[in-house]
């Protein structure tokens, strides 16, 4: 729960520039959506890892892992 | 058998149907990992065609795609050729807004469109009186309206068999819409003519042949990207299309799986590739040409790009939407000219003029022209801002382009730019128009002054700086503003740095002088 709440805080301020929850569905597709394109992703990265304390390999760097609330939140607690 | 009688080719998607009955079985596209025949792309375009003439399409009509980098997207362009119209690839980051401002200035009578932009088209769809056909793909479930139609059952009901389509060199193909000092973007025309012309240019001097392997992740809505398509279904070549480079692991797998060959890349992609390569290395052996353009590529980007790319050319260029590309410096000379973007393409002239439309001296500075079968015919709808651009040439009648751009010669007549004479921001390979920016801004409440200039970053050229002047009293917030411009505008016009101010500085007539920000 508490690894959701900072990432949508994180992407509502940062991308949508705003407060109200529900401009962001868990499962919005960051593509899809216009949320994050090619010069965000880097800033996701890094705020994964200060935040969360996680590496977060080239190789990673997929939609299935890091393209909705829902595919970050199953890839940040799979590292835990 | 039905296309032989192609020779010469005149029309942009006779290159289609050349490259189908060389090698009817090779893969013509890979999108998102799935691959297309040649044949199958021409029996949807076949079927697409069909459906879209049922649907009352007619020769000239303009067609807008408002698409990601998608197979429906390649289809729709050759198909709408096909049908004898005119193909307007919009930017899927484009809101509402301007989406409206492009149907209505264009008076689209198609749109093609993806199903999870329904948000920004529905709204947008019935302000539009020239619209006779609305085509969605991808998941209808959230799509209430009827006269809104599945992509998939408009090509699989209709016929495959070859239009009768009327057609000559000179009608136009495309519209692609830039970004203008005047805020609101224009149509640049190209015809069948200027991009069969531009196409082989291109082609010849990045030595490319049907061997190569193309990758796309630029949206196809910039003609840099667009290109990529075109010159690979002309050569019968395949193209790796990507919906973007935000997942690079993705695009990486997809370069080796493909053994990509040729990497059309922007400043901030090779930027992104050069942190990635910092954190972990990486090498793409089979690319053997790397194209940087849109934004000047830091020298000092060369030497980690030579060892991400071990065995590519890397070719350096400068064009603009108005006669595609203009010119490019021959890799064997990277190292030696380093700043330089090198001669005009092939088949085509430039000239450095000053402000008498003199030729200037070699090492002086003067305003680019462009003369050449790839100039524009002109905006589309805008006499006045194709006569400030299309200047007259040699010949009477004759018209060659303005770059508005100042450029320098060496003595071997290699190019150096030196700055742009109108306000323009180029920020991550695209055009940013101010004015269209601080439409926006004003537009909020308690925005009292609104400028917008670009300063520069060298990750991604020119970075987007408002500086503002808020009311007495409002309590508007930089977060509430950055939410407008989000909600109205691409990602890449969004401002980067905000700074307020308590009053901008003024010209005698009271006009906000820019030159006096920074």
């Amino acid at each position: 729960m508490e690894i959701e709440s900072k990432l949508r805080n994180f992407i509502l301020e940062n991308y949508l520039f705003t407060d109200d929850q529900s401009a962001l569905n868990n499962e919005d597709s960051f593509l899809d959506k216009g949320i994050i394109d090619s010069t965000g992703i880097l800033e996701l990265i890094f705020f994964l890892e200060e935040a969360f304390s996680v590496v977060v390999e080239d190789e990673e760097m997929i939609p299935d892992n890091l393209d909705s609330v829902m595919n970050v939140v199953k890839f940040v607690e799979s590292k835990a | 058998m039905l296309f032989k009688k192609i020779v010469p080719q005149r029309l942009l998607h006779e290159g289609l149907f050349l490259s189908a009955e060389k090698s009817p079985d090779k893969v013509a596209v890979i999108a998102e990992g799935h691959s297309y025949t040649y044949s199958e792309l021409v029996d949807s375009v076949l079927k697409l065609s069909n459906a879209l003439m049922l649907r009352g399409f007619v020769r000239g009509d303009r067609c807008v795609i408002y698409m990601d980098n998608t197979w429906p997207c390649v289809v729709s362009i050759y198909a709408t050729l096909l049908s004898g119209g005119v193909f307007v690839v919009v930017n899927p980051q484009t809101k509402k807004d301007k989406l409206e401002y492009i149907l209505n200035d264009c008076s689209a009578s198609t749109l093609i469109t993806d199903a999870h932009l329904h948000n920004v088209f529905s709204e947008v769809v019935d302000e539009v009186r020239s619209l006779k056909c609305v085509i969605t793909s991808g998941d209808m479930s959230e799509i209430d309206s009827s006269a809104i139609e599945a992509f998939d059952d408009v090509v699989n009901e209709s016929s495959g068999v070859f239009p009768y389509t009327a057609g000559i060199a000179n009608d136009l193909s495309a519209l692609i819409y830039t970004s203008g000092s005047t805020g609101n973007p224009k149509g640049v025309m190209h015809t069948h003519s200027t991009m069969v012309f531009a196409l082989n240019s291109l082609i010849e001097y990045l030595r490319l042949s049907s061997e190569d392997r193309l990758l796309v992740v630029l949206p196809l809505a910039f003609d840099y990207g667009l290109y990529q398509l075109l010159m690979s279904v002309q050569l019968g070549a395949t193209l790796v299309l990507e919906r973007s480079f935000t997942y690079p692991a993705q695009i990486f797998k997809r370069m080796e799986e493909a053994s990509v060959t040729v990497f059309p890349g922007v400043p901030t992609i090779f930027s992104m590739l050069l942190s990635m390569h910092k954190r972990k290395e990486i090498s793409f052996p089979s690319v053997t040409r790397i194209t940087n353009t849109a934004a000047a590529l830091p020298p000092d980007y060369i030497d980690s790009l030579k060892e991400i790319f071990p065995s590519a050319l890397i070719y350096k260029m400068y064009g603009l939407t108005e006669c595609k590309r203009v010119c490019y410096l021959e890799p064997e000379l990277l190292e030696k000219k380093p700043s330089s973007v090198g001669k005009a393409i092939p088949g085509t002239e430039v000239f450095i003029l000053d402000a008498q439309g003199n030729k200037v001296l070699p090492g002086e500075t003067g305003m680019l022209y462009v003369r050449g079968s790839h100039v524009m015919l002109g905006y589309w709808n805008q006499e006045e801002l194709s006569d400030e651009v299309l200047v007259d040439g040699y010949f009477p009648g004759e018209k060659i382009l303005c770059t508005n751009d100042w450029f320098k010669m060496d003595e071997e007549g290699d190019l150096y730019f030196q700055g742009r004479s109108d306000d323009i921001i180029k920020t991550r390979g695209e055009k940013v128009s101010p004015v269209e920016v601080e439409n926006v801004i004003y537009g909020i409440k308690g925005v009292l002054e609104a400028a917008v200039i670009g300063v520069d970053d060298e990750m991604i050229g020119e970075a987007v700086k408002c500086f503002l002047v808020i009311e007495k009293g409002s309590d508007l917030s930089l977060m509430q503003i950055k939410k407008v411009c989000v909600e109205k505008l691409e990602n890449f016009m969004v401002p980067k740095y905000f700074e307020v101010v308590d009053e901008l500085p003024k010209t005698n007539t009271g006009k906000i002088s820019k030159k006096d920000i920074k």
